[in-house]
């Protein structure tokens, strides 16, 4: 008592801070705990949060253009697709540098696959002009070995180019002098070292990088004054040349290898995904595209994951709304029947859990298809005609049927261990106050069974958005899930940004409606018994 | 015992009940409530007393015989239409419903209107001093203050007979005395008929005007507390109800409405006649521990005693507890007042102790 009416801080019985010294012991048991936990906690981390997270981030992850393009992305800045022209030279021949290593690190027809996504047809520029990128400049590379044949002698151009201290290292005189040359030659070593394990000096250098030495030396006629011996003899000769030289601009290269690299709406869309990250995925997920001219969306004929979304609720709430009107009295009786029966009834409620997912979706497939059993019976009563069977199977119907039955436990199990938990003494409580059977139920015992219902619709919910094999066993084409489409994504177009903001969008849509069920129903009162 | 149905509010004739087809949980019940009597079913568990209330209420249904509300057989009427107020052991009251709503909840079924409703919520509420905890739910109320509401709830539709299963064996001593005080305040003031139910004796002596003490299905006795506790009927009910000391013997003679017993250790005792008749039939005589005197100047002078020796002593404030053996068995306790003149026995002591004939009653064996 005296303590409290102390001034200050209260204190222990050896003088420090009581709050402080309180910590402390809570200390060694919180970190007690953490030990305890730690090793679930970095499984799941490893195993699950990091690879979803990683995944996650290819929704927007979008580095494979300037990485792939370095230069011909800083040359398109300039560039203006509202003018509704073809670039000029300059991007051309960037595009040559890039194009020839990536072709060479064999990047290029990746780099063609993610354009393609959003463009059609770029993929196979890609392809082609890959196969012939090595030859663009060849004729330069003639002309400097007709000028001298030293020109042909990786010597030479290691001697030029190689920093005296380093041979894998650009000279920063060369760099100074002639900086593309420089560039494509630094690429071309890298590139043949990776892939072959070839060095300089006995490799002659790809064609572009003649290319880039004559652009070099038409800039910069003078660079050979900073050289010294017999590159700059070699240099200041090849510059007094080539003004002469034969010219073919690169463009009618690109143009020779595909027509589509004069089509400006190319250029636009490289330029458009210049940046790292992209919203472009996102976009795409709700049927919208990101163009040069800003967002747009796609044509109606190509709009299908807003159809999706929609068709993946709808079912998922379809199926959620089965399973409670079929759930409730099931788990109702369970709950109120004695111990043994109940016992029983609830083995058969889980015997499909111990039964092949497959299995009991094919066993639908066999019920409900046209020549199966449900419409033979039907006919067979004279209920149908025989010439038109319903169609029961590989539609929405089919699908709808065949998860509220797979997901029914879901449903049952929290129903069942909430009205457990309510005493009989409620309903009779109600009953002696007057209450009818009807008003007592749902007066008093529906609003305590609640919770129940609140748990299996979300367990169901969420467990149906994100269902995968029965919509694509017995889904056909009206009945299949926005998951049937990532899983498209995933394992067969390879598109895979797009199967993450699909994903995304799926996980944030759950969210959302988690949110908005918490807003109204409130999550305390969600409970598994 | 069992008597004969009267014309009395609540009328139990012949009631028989089994659950299994095989045992019977209530055996021939025949019992007559009059009306405003305040009557507590009392016995131990199993004993039936609780189907007993469950029958009257309507959720469980007699195998054989009949109910009787005022009159009316009530066998086959659906407890709702009962109009029987109920408070539960657990006290049930509803847990998504604040307080007025749960007692709006029996005017609602019965379509009062919205301002007559909440004057009778109102009233019911300050008739349990609870006015100002409408607007609570349940949970935020002590176990004592949610005894209340449920008891103003089953009294909020004025029903003239209310039913009240062990209310008050979750609250603590101090609590449940006074809540005793205040139902039984409560049932007079209203004059309502109460069926109460409790295993607790206490309880059902301080409220009650008549106690049916239940065993094995069957209504053992049925009386005033009084009567119940100072002329017991047979020797189940003389050792349910308060402290008892028994001691087994055979009647030797009756004579002049006086028995004397010889106990199985041969010495002999006074006792009143119940329910033996004749000499040489076997009998338990209870006497309770206060009515034992072992000053021999308030004994009668032909009162026969035994012996005793003083094993313990128990100072208990009040009163004292003193356990001795007598006739062979070490379980015999007195009880003394604390008074200024009292003697404290000491452990070791040789005493005789004797008793008038009408405290010593001579039982059913």
């Amino acid at each position: 008592m005296s303590d409290a009416s102390q001034a200050g801080p209260v204190l222990a019985a050896d003088g420090t801070p009581l709050k402080k010294s309180l910590q402390r012991a809570l200390r060694a048991q919180k970190l007690r705990a953490l030990a305890l936990i730690a090793p679930l906690l970095i499984f799941i981390l490893v195993t699950f949060v990091g690879p979803i997270a990683d995944m996650l981030f290819r929704s927007v992850e979008n580095a494979i253009v300037s990485e792939t393009l370095p230069r011909t992305v800083v040359a398109l800045e300039d560039w203006d697709h509202e003018a509704g022209e073809a670039p000029s030279e300059d991007v051309y021949r960037m595009m040559t540098y890039d194009m020839v290593t990536a072709a060479e690190l064999k990047t290029h027809t990746r780099l063609g696959s993610r354009l393609n996504y959003e463009t059609t047809g770029i993929s196979s520029m890609f392809r082609k002009t890959g196969r012939r990128v090595d030859d663009f400049g060849e004729e330069y590379t003639d002309q400097f070995v007709a000028l001298n044949p030293a020109w042909e002698e990786p010597a030479t151009w290691v001697a030029l180019m190689a920093a005296s201290t380093d041979p894998f290292a650009i000279s920063p005189a060369a760099e100074q002098a002639l900086p593309e040359t420089a560039s494509i030659y630094a690429d071309f070593a890298k590139t043949i070292a990776d892939t072959k394990g070839d060095s300089v000096t006995e490799e002659e250098p790809w064609h572009p990088v003649y290319l880039a030495l004559y652009t070099d030396l038409i800039a910069n006629p003078d660079a050979a004054s900073a050289f010294s011996g017999e590159s700059a003899a070699l240099i200041s000769a090849a510059a007094a040349a080539v003004p002469t030289f034969e010219v073919t601009t690169t463009k009618d290269l690109f143009v020779k290898a595909d027509k589509g690299w004069t089509d400006p709406e190319v250029w636009g869309t490289i330029k458009a995904f210049t940046p790292e990250y992209t919203s472009g995925y996102f976009l795409a997920s709700v049927d919208l595209k990101k163009s040069p001219d800003g967002i747009e969306s796609l044509p109606e004929d190509r709009q299908i994951y807003m159809l999706l979304f929609k068709r993946t609720l709808f079912m998922s709430l379809m199926i959620m709304g089965s399973c409670v009107i079929l759930g409730y009295p099931i788990a109702f009786l369970l709950a109120n029947l004695p111990m043994r029966t109940s016992n029983l009834l609830m083995i058969l409620v889980l015997l499909p859990f111990w039964t092949s997912l497959l299995v009991r979706t094919s066993a639908w497939k066999i019920l409900l298809q046209q020549q199966g059993v449900i419409n033979d019976i039907l006919v067979w009563i004279g209920l149908v005609d025989d010439a038109d069977r319903l169609v029961m199977i590989n539609n929405q119907f089919g699908t709808i049927v065949a998860m509220t039955h797979i997901l029914l436990p879901f449903m049952i199990l929290p129903l069942y261990s909430v009205m457990k938990t309510i005493p009989p003494y409620y309903v009779r409580a109600a009953k002696s106050l007057g209450a009818t059977n009807w008003v007592a139920f749902w007066r008093v015992y529906f609003p305590q069974s609640v919770p129940g219902i609140g748990a299996g619709c979300i367990l169901v919910f969420i467990l149906a958005i994100g269902y995968y094999i029965t919509p694509e066993l017995v889904g056909g084409t009206t009945g299949t899930f926005i998951s049937n489409r990532i899983a498209y994504h995933i394992s067969s177009s390879l598109n895979w940004g797009l199967a993450a903001a699909l994903g995304t969008i799926l996980l944030a849509v759950v969210l959302i409606l988690y949110w908005v069920y918490d807003k109204i129903v409130g999550i305390d009162n969600v409970s598994l018994g | 015992m069992s008597t004969a149905p009267e014309n009395g509010f609540v009328v139990f004739d012949r009631v028989q009940k089994s659950y299994d087809g095989e045992t019977l949980v209530v055996k021939d019940l025949n019992l007559s409530i009059g009306k405003g009597e305040f009557l507590t079913m009392l016995g131990p568990s199993g004993s039936g007393k609780t189907t007993c209330l469950m029958m009257l209420a309507g959720f469980e249904t007699a195998t054989h015989g009949e109910i009787l509300l005022d009159g009316k057989p009530i066998n086959n009427i659906p407890p709702h239409k009962r109009g029987i107020g109920m408070v539960f052991q657990n006290y049930a009251l509803f847990p998504h419903m604040t307080v007025a709503e749960n007692l709006a909840f029996p005017l609602e079924v019965r379509k009062l209107g919205k301002s007559e409703r909440e004057a009778k919520v109102k009233r019911a509420l300050e008739m349990v001093q609870m006015g100002d905890f409408g607007g609570r739910r349940p949970t935020q109320l002590s176990g004592g203050q949610q005894q209340r509401i449920a008891l103003a709830r089953a009294l909020v539709f004025e029903p003239e007979l209310v039913l009240m299963d062990e209310p008050l064996g979750a609250l603590d001593k101090q609590l449940r005395e006074h809540m005793q005080f205040e139902i039984t305040n409560l049932a007079h003031s209203l004059g309502i008929t109460t069926v109460y139910v409790t295993h607790d004796q206490t309880e059902a002596l301080t409220m009650s005007d008549h106690v049916a003490v239940f065993d094995d299905g069957r209504i053992q006795q049925l009386a005033p507390p009084d009567l119940l506790y100072e002329k017991p009927e047979n020797s189940f009910v003389a050792q349910f109800i308060g402290e008892n000391n028994t001691l087994t013997g055979v009647v030797k003679e009756i004579r002049e409405g006086r028995a004397i017993v010889q106990l199985d250790g041969g010495e002999l005792i006074d006792a009143m006649p119940v329910n033996v008749s004749k000499a040489g039939e076997r009998t338990k005589v209870s006497i309770r521990p206060e009515r034992v005197e072992f000053n021999k100047d308030r004994l009668s002078p032909d009162a026969l005693t035994l012996k005793a020796e003083v094993m313990e002593f128990i100072y208990m404030g009040d009163i004292f507890r003193t356990r001795l053996r007598v006739a062979g068995r070490d379980d015999f306790i007195i009880k003394t007042r604390n008074a200024p003149d009292q003697r404290r026995l000491k452990p070791g002591e040789m005493i005789e102790i004797g008793w008038l004939a009408e405290d010593c009653r001579a039982l059913d064996a």
